[in-house]
């Protein structure tokens, strides 16, 4: 998974807060930025590894299964979706219509209900009083493409933030997911049978 | 435990001792037999050093002080060169050189692990020259002194770099002549306007106690020590310690030099406690800087072969620099009926 | 305990459970969430006798740690790249006297131009220094390593210094298993110093040497770096068995044993390697890994012995030393001592210049096919290089070259064009 979004959006924690969650269904996960130094405004990105055994590379993440992108702003730089792979998921944090975002020909190629939007931000104003969409965002990408599920998120959201600002993200973000459940069934299979540690197996075994 | 050596006199010498009709208690401890002797004999400092004097007497009023419970951080720099001629060293201490700049730093752990270890009991002080503390070690000092970290710093100022040849430092004087500031040009020595007054430095950071001495007078110096480690926190004392090979002063005139850097308000003798003079040791009689320049060949060149003043000019603003310390300390407090005089000039007081 | 958390977080649980007394350290990216972490839980009283010292200069961050030291108190820091260069005279002064600091040292690259991003020029820039120096490449081995870090210091009396890839494993979330106080207590004794700041018993410490001693007391020094290498296999198998798990040691291999091609490397970017090794394999490429974990002191023989009978050796660095080649690959070179075959260099990640597996792999395959040039740096832009290098050909003023590379770059960004690799 490849988090975008500018800094001070939590970017770098929403990528983090999905490891923890994949964490606490028992899979391996890696979380890390891509970035520089504090500040805020500026483009960042993350990325996130799940699988279920050993994930060694440090590579950043170039052929994505999904990307999340927190700040619709950044889809002007036509290179941001790059990599996302044919069936993909692309979610953007946006109160347009997928028709009004531009986008490359090949994100539109995507299979119609993989290419979701959410109102991450006016769900967060509206359940947290702050306008930073992360934690929502991840409630809508667990219902898009199932790769944890909505009560992992609310743990590692509850392990991450104190009480009464855990509680609203947990709301929002099920809100979000509630929405994109709507918009796109889930796809993906439930977490599978076997997480145990990963041998010679392919390179991509691990959801990226 | 470290051998005690016995204390013989002949290598402390008369000024030092002091008056033996007096009673020992009221003298130095460089008079008692029984004294820490922390720095002893046999070091290589030479003939009249001034920082040899200031160091044996401050480290043992420190020991006196801590009742023997005292670590020594000591800086590159002469004392640390002169004091452990390889293979030996003089210290009756535990003693630690790690670097040149960072005297004030080492100190600063060394005080953090006793205190984890509960053992705060036990002192830390740190000493350097000049240079280790007001150029290439200030800004470890500063460190110190912001973080009120619980160490003595003790400075012997002989106002150059002397271990490595006479280089200028920052608290070299005006119009001093060194290897780096030589007497030759239209404006000989040391530039004017230059150095740094690292008491009123210290005093900038508000630490609960800053102290100038001289080795002229080793009660006042030894008061100083022991006012200090009787408060916890960051303390600075600066200890004017004339250099004969450096000043080109003779061997034997370093306490007559460094009491006329104190007569003629050259060198203020002060005592302050967070940022605020609470006092000032008042100048005895009143001597006029050419009494002081004169005794040093690192200013010989303000002076013609005949010895009269040949650069009046220079001089005039080195005195300039000394009345400005006596209004600044007080140093010259109003004469009352009693006199001051014993021959020496008089200030009246009413420079601006 | 099990747990998913930031590298230097880990980190910093890791070196709180060895009771360190003083903790002192300058912040600098990327170390700073260490240090951040360690001082909450010095001043929330998580961690007793512990003083946590804010010091203004990394200079006084390894002083106050040769402070605390000298006067019997287990002490830690941390810095990277700038800063270590900063407190370079330092780090020289604890090796020499032979005091048993540990530091992280979150690898970055040293500037100019300015970059904070990770490579391992740093770490370089101290190999002489008397330290112990060891490379994680995972975040697990790296809390692990700080542990052994303090044993294995005070057992030899020698700083010791964990490398970590800076971001890559400072900033990156994984599953740890955190060491606790109580399986730290029962692997790492209380510090009992072998040289002391101590009023009953005075000695004086760091005084100057001669001539006549002084290649006695440095050989010391070399003697103590020799007996490390029993000592690092030593404590990485007790700390097996206390903590069950294989971290640390002189060397990693992986599927080195019947390897034609060995790949050497250290940090991180042998996980990244692992997964290039395991993809050339399925085509048919038998490739293997010397992942080297003690880089100082340099373990000549298991390095040898790992790399075996392998035909080709690519040593894939990241750092190297200008007009000259591979800093890595010259000590590799050593331990192969084999005329007939010549350590190929491959400089890859310098500043932070990710490396990918597809990278890795193709190295490989032009090295099995006799393809490696004997240094190579890895996704050179070489075309922009003779860019710049004509335009200072042209005019005598030709401006800083990094501002004048970043701009054509920029620029050729911005005019779609992809820019040649290789």
């Amino acid at each position: 998974m490849r988090f975008h979004g500018r800094g001070g959006q939590g970017v770098v924690t929403a990528a983090e807060l999905l490891s923890v969650a994949a964490f606490l269904e028992g899979r391996c996960a890696q979380a890390f930025p891509s970035f520089g130094s504090e500040r805020a405004g500026a483009p960042v990105t993350a990325f996130c590894r799940i699988s279920d055994g050993e994930i060694r590379t440090r590579a950043p993440v170039t052929e994505a299964d999904a990307l999340v992108v927190q700040d619709a702003t950044l889809l002007h730089d036509a290179g941001l979706t790059r990599g996302l792979r044919p069936h993909g998921y692309l979610l953007v944090n946006t109160s347009r219509s997928v028709e009004e975002l531009p986008l490359p020909a090949s994100v539109r190629a995507l299979p119609g209900d993989h290419l979701v939007t959410v109102p991450a931000t006016e769900l967060a104003l509206r359940h947290v009083g702050r306008p930073v969409p992360n934690a929502v965002l991840l409630g809508g990408l667990a219902a898009l493409c199932g790769v944890v599920r909505l009560e992992s998120v609310a743990s590692a959201i509850g392990e991450r933030f104190p009480g009464r600002v855990a509680g609203s993200n947990v709301v929002a973000a099920t809100a979000a997911f509630d929405l994109v459940s709507q918009a796109a069934p889930r796809r993906w299979a439930a977490a599978p049978a076997s997480v145990g540690p990963r041998t010679e197996g392919p390179v991509d075994a691990h959801a990226d | 435990m470290a051998v005690k050596q016995p204390v013989k006199f002949y290598q402390v010498g008369s000024f030092a001792v002091g008056n033996r009709l007096v009673d020992l208690s009221r003298r130095t401890a460089q008079a008692d037999a029984h004294r820490a002797n922390a720095l002893t004999s046999g070091h290589r400092a030479c003939q009249g050093c001034g920082e040899a004097l200031g160091a044996r007497c401050v480290l043992d009023a420190a020991m006196a002080a801590t009742d023997g419970r005292l670590v020594a951080v000591n800086a590159t720099g002469c004392l640390e060169v002169f004091t452990t001629p390889y293979p030996e060293t003089s210290w009756n201490i535990p003693w630690l050189h790690s670097l040149f700049a960072n005297a004030p730093a080492v100190a600063s752990g060394v005080a953090a692990a006793l205190a984890a270890q509960g053992r705060s009991d036990i002192r830390v002080i740190a000493q350097a020259g000049d240079g280790g503390t007001v150029d290439i070690g200030f800004g470890a000092l500063s460190g110190m002194f912001e973080r009120n970290d619980d160490v003595l710093f003790v400075c012997y100022d002989n106002e150059a770099y002397m271990n490595t040849g006479v280089q200028r430092s920052g608290a070299t004087p005006a119009a001093a002549r060194t290897a780096t500031t030589e007497a030759v040009g239209p404006e000989p020595g040391n530039a004017f306007g230059q150095g740094k007054d690292l008491p009123r430095l210290a005093m900038a950071h508000g630490i609960p106690y800053v102290a100038t001495a001289t080795v002229a007078e080793l009660h006042d110096l030894e008061a100083k020590v022991h006012r200090a480690m009787a408060v916890r926190g960051a303390r600075y004392l600066h200890v004017l310690v004339p250099c004969p090979l450096g000043w080109g002063s003779a061997p034997s005139d370093t306490v007559h030099v460094a009491r006329l850097a104190k007569e003629t308000g050259l060198f203020p003798v002060f005592e302050a406690e967070h940022g605020v003079v609470v006092g000032a040791t008042p100048i005895r009689s009143r001597a006029p800087v050419e009494d002081y320049l004169r005794l040093q060949s690192r200013f010989a060149h303000l002076f013609g072969p005949s010895g009269a003043v040949a650069r009046p000019d220079v001089v005039a603003r080195i005195q300039g620099l000394a009345d400005d310390n006596v209004a600044r300390y007080g140093l010259c407090p109003p004469v009352d009926d009693h006199g001051g005089g014993d021959g020496g000039r008089h200030d009246d007081g009413e420079v601006a | 305990m099990l747990t998913q958390i930031e590298g230097s977080r880990a980190v910093a649980q890791a070196v709180a459970a060895c009771r360190p007394q003083v903790v002192c350290a300058y912040p600098i990216t990327p170390q700073t969430h260490i240090v951040e972490a360690l001082g909450a839980m010095v001043k929330a009283g998580q961690l007793e006798r512990c003083a946590f010292v804010n010091v203004e200069s990394e200079f006084s961050a390894m002083s106050v740690a040769i402070g605390a030291s000298a006067a019997g108190s287990r002490a830690y820091t941390a810095t990277a790249s700038q800063g270590l260069l900063f407190m370079i005279e330092a780090v020289y002064n604890a090796g020499g006297l032979g005091l048993p600091i540990v530091m992280t040292l979150a690898n970055r690259a040293i500037g100019a131009p300015i970059n904070i991003w990770n490579d391992h020029s740093d770490a370089m820039a101290v190999r002489d220094s008397g330290w112990i120096q060891l490379f994680a490449e995972t975040n697990q081995e790296a809390a692990d390593l700080h542990v052994q870090a303090f044993r294995l210091a005070e057992e030899v009396s020698l700083p010791v210094m964990v490398c970590m890839d800076g971001f890559l494993l400072t900033h990156a979330t994984e599953r740890v298993d955190v060491p606790e106080p109580g399986q730290v207590d029962a692997f790492l004794p209380p510090f009992e110093p072998r040289q002391v700041l101590d009023p009953a018993e005075p000695v004086s410490i760091g005084a100057m040497v001669g001539p006549d001693a002084f290649t006695e007391v440095r050989y010391l020094a070399h003697a103590r770096q020799l007996g490390a290498l029993e000592r690092i296999e030593e404590v990485a198998a007790a700390f097996t068995g206390v903590f069950g798990r294989r971290s640390g040691g002189l060397v990693s291999p992986y599927r080195a044993e019947d390897a034609d091609v060995v790949l050497v490397a250290m940090g991180s970017i042998i996980g990244t390697a692992k997964d290039a090794v395991d993809e050339l394999r399925r085509g048919g490429l038998r490739a293997g890994i010397v992942g080297i974990t003690s880089f100082r002191p340099f373990p000549l023989d298991a390095v040898h012995d790992a790399i075996g009978e392998a035909r080709r050796v690519v040593v894939v660095e990241k750092a190297f030393s200008a007009g000259f080649g591979g800093v890595l690959s010259t000590d590799v070179g050593l331990a192969i001592d084999d005329a007939k075959r010549r350590v190929a260099t491959v400089v890859a990640g310098l500043g932070g210049r990710p490396v990918t597996e597809r990278a890795i792999a193709s190295v490989v395959e032009d090295a099995a096919a006799g393809r490696l040039e004997r240094l190579r740096f890895l996704d050179l832009d070489r075309a922009a290089v003779e860019r710049e290098l004509s335009r200072m050909g042209r005019a005598r003023r030709s401006g800083p070259s990094a501002e004048n590379l970043v701009r054509d770059l920029a620029a050729a960004r911005r005019a779609g064009a992809v820019v040649g690799r290789g």
